[in-house]
């Protein structure tokens, strides 16, 4: 029983809900961002590693400290500085340990802090009720689903270029397009739940 | 016109957050399935940018150079809170539609966007008035977008039937798919009557990966990051 409901929260986390497609939280990365597989698919690694440790911060800091002092009205204050203060140790942290993926993730990680994605899901976790397990699966979750999402997203939008296409269509509105079929294929999953 | 209607003007019309500077994409697909969300969406929106415009021109002088993001972000988090306080309080019915959406105005980058690049430079005054005339853009953006989705999407305007009885509504566009739909073809119509808008900038130039960031971001900046990486 136990182990269903966490699959089930993957699956709402990645698919069903899908955090771009459907919630709409980190359209301006993703609109920005899918220009290339390669770079989406750094910047989705990125996105995943920080939201996965984001949630699982968020929900110790809310379980011990802002729900015991009765200071739940705080929580949007104390995430995000929680948050910025985190993907700069992340960053830290990298950089000593694992130049490797330091390089891989790039630019990508600075620029994670703002992403109105990580937020939103340590905002919703807390009021969806997710204990820690769920809030990092829930958040896991979502970063798979934003990556499939930019990368899905990226894979289109090369193919798309060697096309002949209308002026006033090139650029955005085309991105747009896409990202409205790829919306409509999505529906398919919400049977899932 | 003098300086303070000057600002309003600019706001609204030359530098429209939504449809010229796309900023606060998130709130302006996600929330806009209904005119009444969007109202309610722009409102918030507006109190939290004046104020937090005020405050941080206030506060200007006092704030070292280095820190003044993370100061700018605790700042309009703060404001967000209280008006995230007053909604619950005196407006249940709209809280509940925005739901996770008011708090993340606290990541919308026309917020932290004005700080940056108008009230850390300018006066109290001015940046009143700039922050309203910004949030007064994005409240008729918003509303421009949600007029559409929720006439063609469901027949309504702010709840009240419009549409004739044989009208059968386009369900997808009140759902998440329309958002971008509409977004596509209002891009669309203004790069056709060659309006200029950073739409297209954005999605080539591609640097930016973060709603707060974008507005601050200039080419030069990211080059040199991308050129560091």
């Amino acid at each position: 029983m136990e182990k269903t409901s966490l699959f089930m929260i993957i699956i709402t986390a990645a698919l069903v809900n899908n955090v771009v497609l459907s919630q709409f939280l980190g359209i301006c990365s993703f609109l920005g961002v899918s220009n290339k597989i390669k770079t989406s698919a750094s910047l989705g690694g990125a996105v995943i590693f920080v939201i996965t440790i984001a949630s699982a911060v968020a929900n110790l800091l809310y379980t011990f400290i802002l729900k015991p002092f009765g200071l739940d009205y705080l929580q949007t204050i104390v995430f995000i500085i929680v948050i910025a203060a985190l993907v700069q140790v992340v960053e830290m942290f990298l950089k000593k340990t694992s130049p490797a993926l330091y390089t891989a993730l790039g630019i990508y990680l600075p620029l994670i802090t703002t992403n109105c994605a990580v937020l939103g899901v340590a905002l919703n976790n807390v009021s969806d009720g997710y204990n820690f397990i769920e809030s990092i699966i829930s958040g896991f979750g979502t970063g798979v689903g934003y990556t499939i999402a930019i990368v899905l997203l990226a894979g289109i939008r090369e193919k798309m270029e060697a096309n002949d296409i209308p002026a006033p269509i090139k650029g955005a509105p085309l991105v747009l397009f896409a990202a409205t079929l790829m919306g409509m294929a999505f529906f398919g999953f919400s049977t899932l739940s | 016109m003098n300086n303070y209607t000057e600002r309003i003007y600019n706001g609204i019309v030359k530098e429209n957050p939504v449809f010229i500077m796309m900023l606060g994409m998130c709130p302006a697909l996600a929330v806009t399935t209904s005119v009444t969300n969007a109202i309610g969406m722009g409102a918030s929106t507006i109190a939290v940018l004046v104020i937090s415009n005020i405050v941080i021109s206030l506060v200007r002088n006092i704030i070292p150079d280095e820190v003044r993001l993370p100061a700018f972000i605790v700042i309009v988090a703060s404001f967000v809170t209280i008006v995230q306080l007053v909604m619950q309080a005196y407006f249940v019915a709209i809280n509940d539609a925005l739901g996770v959406y008011i708090p993340l105005i606290v990541v919308n980058c026309i917020i932290l966007g004005r700080a940056e690049a108008y009230a850390s430079k300018n006066g109290p005054v001015e940046s009143a008035m700039d922050g309203i005339g910004m949030g007064l853009g994005f409240t008729v953006g918003i509303i421009a977008i949600a007029f559409f989705r929720e006439l063609f999407g469901a027949g309504t305007l702010c709840g009240i039937q419009i549409m004739p009885s044989f009208y059968k509504p386009i369900d997808l566009l009140v759902k998440a798919p329309g958002a971008f739909l509409i977004l596509g073809l209002i891009v669309m119509f203004m790069n056709a009557m060659s309006i200029q808008t950073r739409a297209n900038d954005l999605v080539d130039g591609g640097c930016d990966g973060s709603c707060a960031t974008c507005a601050a971001a200039t080419k030069e900046n990211c080059d040199k990051k991308e050129a560091k990486a």
